[in-house]
């Protein structure tokens, strides 16, 4: 029997953290105010990162999609960080996915709104022949 | 995604496991929600430490502690979190304490046996010495109770 190994596995579950506390320290100094971290809180941070994995996960799995097919994708993850208070810190880093024809288009109302003021005719001959490359790129 | 020198990121493995452990078993964790989380949890520490930071500089310390931690987990509305670091946290100092007491008994036995090596020839005047001190140990105990 392979005792030897699973007394290792055994010692990594009863410590306190599995995240490398190197790591979580190297990321906590890229802090631009921060001095010095004294060991505790080192450790805590490292255990509150643990926490946060764990409820992000559950979470995410619970309010999403995936869930009917026992996966948890990106979509489920976008979706907290939109839609829930507490995570809404994530937001810029987790952005919702869509379809590019869509974002070309967004941008392109956007920059018509900025230019009301000039000739409106010439902008939706733009805009017509545009939104014909759009579909082409579709079908494509 | 270009990496700096300085690596930002933790380890996906350790992440890995912590998501498998906590979703209902059998879930699949497709890579690009493995990979979100992982920033995820990379944002959380500068998010955390920042919080931290914060408490600390009210408290006109340069060294961030346990304490501005857990004030941090209250300013960013993670509560929840609260009641597992303190055990955690009583937990590690447990540890750290039976480590001292350890490597201090360790230092004590050693000297102990260096000394009785040393001594060895002169052991019966010694232990005379002792006796007499401990009775006079004993002496003033009395009188410190009275």
């Amino acid at each position: 029997m392979a005792d030897g190994f699973g007394g290792k596995e055994k010692c990594s579950d009863q410590r306190l953290v599995s995240l490398p506390l190197s790591r979580i320290r190297v990321i906590m100094k890229s802090s631009p105010e921060v001095s010095s971290i004294n060991q505790e809180a080192l450790v805590l941070t490292a255990k509150a990162t643990e926490l946060f994995v764990q409820y992000l996960a559950t979470y995410s799995y619970k309010h999403g999609s995936g869930k009917e097919k026992k996966a948890l994708i990106y979509s489920d993850l976008s979706n907290t960080a939109e839609e829930s208070e507490t995570f809404q810190f994530l937001a810029d880093i987790l952005p919702k996915k869509i379809l590019a024809s869509k974002y070309l288009k967004m941008l392109k109302e956007e920059k018509g709104e900025g230019e009301e003021e000039e000739d409106e005719e010439e902008e939706e001959e733009e805009e017509d022949e545009d939104d014909e490359s759009e579909d082409e790129e579709a079908e494509s | 995604m270009a990496e700096g020198p300085e690596d930002l990121n933790l380890p996906n493995a350790v992440i890995t496991r912590i998501i498998k452990e906590a979703l209902p078993h059998g879930v699949n964790i497709s890579k690009e929600a493995r990979s979100a989380i992982s920033r995820a949890a990379s944002m959380f520490v500068l998010y955390a430490t920042s919080c931290a930071n914060n408490f600390a500089m009210k408290g006109k310390r340069k060294t961030l502690n346990a304490a501005d931690v857990l004030s941090a987990m209250e300013e960013m509305e993670f509560q929840r979190f609260i009641s597992p670091l303190k055990e955690a946290l009583d937990a590690y100092r447990r540890e750290q304490k039976g480590k001292k007491e350890t490597s201090e008994q360790k230092k004590k036995d050693k000297d102990r046996t260096d000394s009785e090596e040393q001594d060895e020839s002169r052991e019966d005047d010694n232990d005379e010495d002792d006796e007499r001190m401990e009775e006079e140990e004993q002496n003033d105990e009395e009188e410190v109770d009275n």
